[in-house]
C-alpha cells in the first residue's frame, strides 16, 4: 500500500456495544421472531374474519387486568433501559438495582398472565378461539420467560463485575431483546383485547 | 465500591489498539503463529468442536449430497414402478411415501443445505475474512441440520414415513385422515430444520455486513454473495411462516386444537397461505445462490468479467422481492376471487423480467468472452439452457387459465425438475468441479468430467422433457400406476430410461470425485487463473485463510493488472496481521472501512451439545415423553448459557485490572 495512513487508526477490540457481532445478530433474530408473531396474528385475523362463532366465547374481554399488566411490562422495559444507561454513566449499583426491579416487574407480568389463563372457562382444545388465544399468549409468555432468564443472567454478570462503561455489549443485546418482547406484547394486546371492541 | 468509584480508565491495549500492518509470507514466524492459533485440535475432540467454516462447509456439502443420492434412489424406484402400466412393485401407500420423501429430501435436505455448504466454505474466502461472523452458530446450524435430516428419516424404515406430499396439505395431513406418526415426524422435523436454517441465515446476513475485507465496498462483492444474502434475508422473513404452520398442525394433531379443523371453524386454506408465503421465496432461495455460483465462475472460463454486474445484483434482489408477492400462484385452483388471481398471475409474469436480465448477462458474457470448454464451463452453459426451458414452462403456468389446465399434471413435474435440476443440480456439480482444487488441492479428471456432463445432460433431457408431453396427454402427478389404455406407456418408458441415464451421469461424477481425491494432479493457488479472492490463498487454504487481511480495490482483485481499469490495485500480501488470538477485522456495512477488531471464539463443543439436546427435545415431543423433553430443553438452556458466558478473551467483559501487555497506546 502506498498510503497506509488510513490503516493505522486506533480500533476497539472485541465486543464493544453496537460494534459487536452480537448486536447485529440480535437484530436479525428480532426480524425473524417479529415475523413469527406477524404470522401468528395473521392466522388470528384470517380465522377471525371468517368465523361464525361467538368471538371471544365469553363476550367482550375485561380490560382492567390486562391493561395493568401491559403497564407493568412497559415499566419493566423502562427499568432495563435505565439499567443500561447507568452502566454507561458508571453507576453500577443503580444499574443493578434497576435490573432487579425490571426482573421483579417481569415476574409480576407472568404471574398475572397465569391468573388470567386460570380465569378462562375454556382451554386450548374447547374452541377455535381458545386455540388461538392460548397459542398466541403462550408463545408470548415463553418469550417473556426466556427474556427473564436473560435478564437474570445479566444481573448475575453485573454483580460479578463483568461490565463497566467500556464493555457492556451483553446488556445492550439482552436489553433490546426485552424491549422487543414488550413491543410484541403491545401487538398481542391490541389484537386480543382491543380488536374485539372494534 | 471498587467498581463504581472508578473515575477514569487508563488506556488499555486489550480494549483498543492499532492493528499491526504488514506481511506474513508462508513460513515466516507470524504465519506459523497464526496457524497455531487457528488450527483445530487433531483427533475426535477437534472433530466435534471445530468451528472452522471450511470444515463446516464441506460437511454441509457432503451431507447434502448424500441426501441427494437418497432422494435420487427413491426417484429411481418410482420410475421403475411407472416405467410401464399396471406395475405392482409398490403399493399406493409406499408410492405416496416415496414421492413425499423424495420431495422433502430434495427440497429441504439437499437443495438449500448444499448451497449453504458452498457459501459457508466460500464466503470468508471471497470476502477476505478469517471466518464467518458467528463460527459457533455455524457449527450449531450444521449439527441441527444433520439431526433434523436423521429425524425426518426416522420413521422411514418402519414404513411410516411422511406421505402427504412435500407441501403436506390439510385436511389430508390432519388427525382424521392421517393417524400414524408419519406427519408428526415431518412436522416436528421441519420445525427443527427451521432452527438450523434460521441461525444459518442470521450468520450470513451479519457476515456480509460486518466481515468484508477493507475496501470491499458493497458494489465489489461477488454475485454468489448477493445470491446467498438475498436468500438468507428471505429465509429470515419466510421460515417462521412454515415453522408456525407445521407447529400448529402438530398441535392440531396431538393436542387437539382447531386451527385447520373444518368441523370447528378452522380453515384448511390457512395452511396453504402459510405454506406458500414461505414456499415461494424458498424456491428462489434454492436457486439464487446457485445462479450466483454461475455468475462468479462462468467469467473465469470466458476470460472476462461478468457482463452487467450491477444489473445482475439488482435482478437477484428484484427476483426475491417479487417472489414474496406470488405465493398465491400455487393456489390458482383453490377458488380465490378472480381479481386476486389476475394480480398474482401478473406478478408471476413480472418475475420473468429479472430472470431474463440474468440470462442475457450470462449469454453476453459467453458471447463477448473467449470461452474455454472445460468441464465446469459445460455445466454452466448447460445450466443457462435449462434455465431458459424451465423459465418458459414457468411463464406458461403463470397464466391462470393455462394453469387450471396443467395444475396437478406431469407438466408441473417437468417444470419443477427443469427448474430444480437445471438451476440447482447443474450449477452445484459444476461448482464442485470448479472449486474441487480449492477444497482438496487436487484437480478433477477432465475427461471423465466431460463424460459426466454429457451423460447427465442428455439423460436429463431424455428423462424430463417428455414429462411435458405426459402432462399434456393428461397424466396426473402422484399416481402410483396407470392403465395401458391411457396411451401413456411409451412416454413413461422414455422418461424412466432417461432418469437412469441421468443417474449414471451422477455416478460417473462420483467416481471422478473418489479417484481425483487420491490421484488428481496437485495444484497451486490459482489453477483456473480466476479473478476472485479465494484463489489468492493456497489450495486447500490454511486454517486462518489470510495471513494478512487484504485491502481490496476492485471486483477482480486477481485480474487487476490485466484489465487495467483505473481502480487502483488491491493489496493482497500486505494487510492487517492481527495475531493476538483469533482475530479478524470488522468493517462498516456499505463502504467497508475498518471499524473494529473482532475477537473470534475458540473451538467449542457446546454447539454440538446444544444441537443434540434440542434435537432430543423434539424426539421427546414426538414420543410424548413430556418429562424427557423438559429435561432436554433445560439441558439445552444450560449448554447455551455456558456458550454465552461473557469471556475476557473475547473482550466481552472488562479485563482484570492487572495489565499484562506492557505499555498501552495513547
Ligand atoms: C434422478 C433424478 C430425479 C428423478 C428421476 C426424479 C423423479 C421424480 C418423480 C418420478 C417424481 C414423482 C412424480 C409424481 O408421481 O408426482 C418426482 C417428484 C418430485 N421431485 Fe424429483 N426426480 C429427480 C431429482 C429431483 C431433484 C434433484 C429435485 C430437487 C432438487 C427433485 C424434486 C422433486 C419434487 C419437489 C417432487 C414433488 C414431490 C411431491 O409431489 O410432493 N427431484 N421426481
Amino acid at each position: 500500500m502506498t498510503d497506509a495512513s488510513p490503516f493505522n487508526q486506533l480500533l476497539p477490540v472485541g465486543s464493544k456495544g453496537k460494534l459487536s457481532g452480537g448486536w447485529w445478530g440480535i437484530l436479525a433474530l428480532i426480524v425473524t421472531e417479529g415475523s413469527l408473531f406477524g404470522y401468528l396474528l395473521f392466522a388470528y385475523f384470517y380465522l377471525a374474519a371468517q368465523t361464525e362463532q361467538q368471538w371471544p366465547p365469553e363476550g367482550l374481554p375485561v380490560l382492567l387486568m390486562p391493561a395493568v399488566n401491559t403497564a407493568i411490562l412497559l415499566a419493566s422495559s423502562a427499568c432495563v433501559w435505565i439499567s443500561e444507561h447507568c452502566i454507561r454513566r458508571r453507576q453500577i449499583y443503580w444499574s443493578i438495582a434497576a435490573m432487579i426491579l425490571a426482573i421483579a416487574l417481569g415476574i409480576c407480568f407472568v404471574m398475572i398472565q397465569l391468573t388470567e389463563w386460570d380465569r378462562k372457562t375454556y382451554d386450548m382444545t374447547s374452541s377455535l378461539y381458545g386455540s388461538l388465544y392460548f397459542t398466541i399468549t403462550g408463545f408470548h409468555l415463553c418469550h417473556v420467560i426466556i427474556g427473564l432468564v436473560v435478564l437474570l443472567l445479566l444481573l448475575i454478570w453485573m454483580a460479578l463485575g463483568y461490565f463497566d462503561d467500556r464493555r457492556y455489549a451483553a446488556v445492550t443485546i439482552g436489553g433490546v431483546y426485552w424491549h422487543f418482547v414488550d413491543v410484541v406484547w403491545l401487538f398481542v394486546f391490541t389484537t386480543l383485547y382491543i380488536f374485539p371492541y372494534l | 465500591m471498587a467498581i463504581s468509584d472508578m473515575t477514569h480508565n487508563p488506556p488499555d491495549d486489550r480494549l483498543n489498539r492499532v492493528p499491526d500492518f504488514g506481511r506474513a509470507p508462508m513460513g515466516s514466524g507470524t504465519e506459523a503463529h497464526l496457524a497455531h492459533i487457528w488450527e483445530s485440535l487433531p483427533g475426535w475432540r477437534g472433530w466435534f468442536s471445530t468451528v472452522d467454516h471450511k470444515t463446516i462447509g464441506l460437511r454441509y456439502i457432503v451431507t447434502a449430497f448424500i441426501f441427494l443420492l437418497m432422494g435420487g434412489i427413491e426417484a429411481l424406484i418410482m420410475r421403475i414402478q411407472l416405467a410401464g402400466s399396471n406395475h405392482a412393485l409398490l403399493t399406493p401407500e409406499q408410492y405416496s411415501q416415496l414421492f413425499t420423501m423424495h420431495g422433502v429430501t430434495m427440497i429441504f435436505l439437499y437443495a438449500l443445505p448444499i448451497l449453504s455448504g458452498f457459501s459457508n466454505y466460500l464466503w470468508p474466502l471471497l470476502l477476505g475474512s478469517r471466518d464467518m461472523a458467528f463460527p459457533r452458530l455455524n457449527a450449531l446450524s450444521y449439527w441441527i441440520f444433520l439431526f433434523a435430516g436423521i429425524f425426518m428419516y426416522a420413521s422411514f424404515p418402519l414404513g411410516q414415513a411422511p406421505n402427504a406430499g412435500w407441501f403436506n396439505y390439510v385436511p389430508f395431513s390432519g388427525p382424521i385422515y392421517n393417524t400414524g406418526p408419519n406427519i408428526d415426524v415431518f412436522a416436528l422435523g421441519m420445525v427443527l430444520l427451521g432452527i438450523s436454517t434460521t441461525v444459518g441465515s442470521v450468520n450470513f446476513v451479519v457476515t456480509l455486513f460486518r466481515m468484508r475485507a477493507p475496501g470491499m465496498t458493497i458494489n465489489r462483492v461477488p454475485i454468489l454473495v448477493w445470491g446467498t444474502l438475498t436468500a438468507s434475508v428471505a429465509n429470515l422473513l419466510a421460515i417462521p411462516a412454515v415453522s408456525l404452520a407445521f407447529f400448529l398442525l402438530w398441535l392440531d394433531r396431538q393436542i387437539g386444537t382447531h386451527f385447520f379443523d373444518v368441523a370447528n371453524g378452522g380453515k384448511p386454506l390457512l395452511w396453504q397461505h402459510l405454506f406458500w408465503i414461505f414456499g415461494h421465496p424458498w424456491v428462489y432461495a434454492i436457486v439464487l445462490p446457485a445462479m450466483g455460483i454461475v455468475s462468479d465462475a462462468l467469467p473465469t472460463f470466458c476470460r472476462r468479467p461478468l457482463v452487467g454486474y450491477a444489473a445482475m445484483a439488482l435482478a437477484t434482489i428484484a427476483t426475491m422481492l417479487v417472489g414474496f408477492e406470488v405465493w398465491i400462484h400455487h393456489m390458482f385452483a383453490t377458488g380465490l376471487p378472480t381479481v386476486a388471481l389476475s394480480i398474482f398471475g401478473a406478478a408471476s409474469m413480472v418475475i420473468s423480467i429479472p430472470s431474463s436480465v440474468a440470462v442475457f448477462a450470462w449469454i453476453a458474457t459467453i458471447w463477448l468472452g473467449k470461452p474455454v470448454f472445460k468441464t465446469p464451463f459445460l455445466f454452466f452453459a448447460g445450466f443457462v439452457m435449462l434455465f431458459v426451458i424451465g423459465g418458459l414452462s414457468g411463464v406458461m403456468t403463470a397464466a391462470v387459465s393455462l394453469d387450471w389446465q396443467l395444475n396437478e399434471t406431469y407438466f408441473i413435474v417437468a417444470h419443477l425438475h427443469y427448474v430444480l435440476i437445471g438451476i440447482n443440480v447443474f450449477p452445484v456439480v459444476g461448482g464442485i468441479y470448479y472449486w474441487f482444487p480449492k477444497f482438496t488441492g487436487r484437480m478433477m479428471d477432465e475427461k471423465m468430467g466431460k463424460w459426466s456432463f454429457w451423460v447427465m445432460f442428455i439423460g436429463f433431457n431424455i428423462g424430463f422433457f417428455p414429462m411435458h408431453v405426459a402432462g399434456l396427454l393428461g397424466m396426473p402427478r402422484r399416481i402410483y400406476t396407470y392403465s395401458s389404455r391411457m396411451g401413456w406407456d411409451t412416454v413413461n418408458m422414455i422418461i424412466s430410461i432417461g432418469s437412469f441415464i441421468f443417474a449414471v451421469g451422477i455416478l460417473i461424477f462420483l467416481v471422478n470425485v473418489a479417484l481425483s481425491l487420491k490421484r488428481g494432479a496437485r495444484v497451486g493457488a490459482n489453477p483456473w487463473d480466476a479473478a476472485t479472492l479465494e484463489w489468492s490463498v493456497s489450495s486447500p487454504p490454511p486454517a486462518y485463510n489470510f495471513a494478512a487481511i487484504p485491502i481490496i480495490a476492485s471486483r477482480h482483485p486477481l485480474w487487476e493488472d490485466r484489465l487495467d481499469e483505473d481502480t487502483g490495485r488491491s493489496s493482497l500480501t500486505e494487510g492487517y496481521l492481527l495475531t493476538q488470538g483469533r482475530e479478524t477485522i470488522g468493517t462498516s456495512p456499505i463502504d467497508a472501512k475498518p471499524v473494529t477488531i473482532l475477537k473470534m471464539p475458540e473451538d467449542s463443543s457446546t454447539p454440538f451439545f446444544v444441537g443434540l439436546f434440542v434435537s432430543l427435545m423434539f424426539v421427546g415431543l414426538l414420543l410424548h415423553w413430556w418429562n424427557f423433553a423438559g429435561i432436554m430443553a433445560a439441558a439445552g438452556c444450560i449448554a447455551l448459557i455456558i456458550w454465552m458466558w461473557p469471556q475476557k478473551a473475547l473482550a466481552q467483559r472488562v479485563p482484570s485490572a492487572a495489565h499484562s501487555h506492557g505499555e498501552a497506546h495513547d
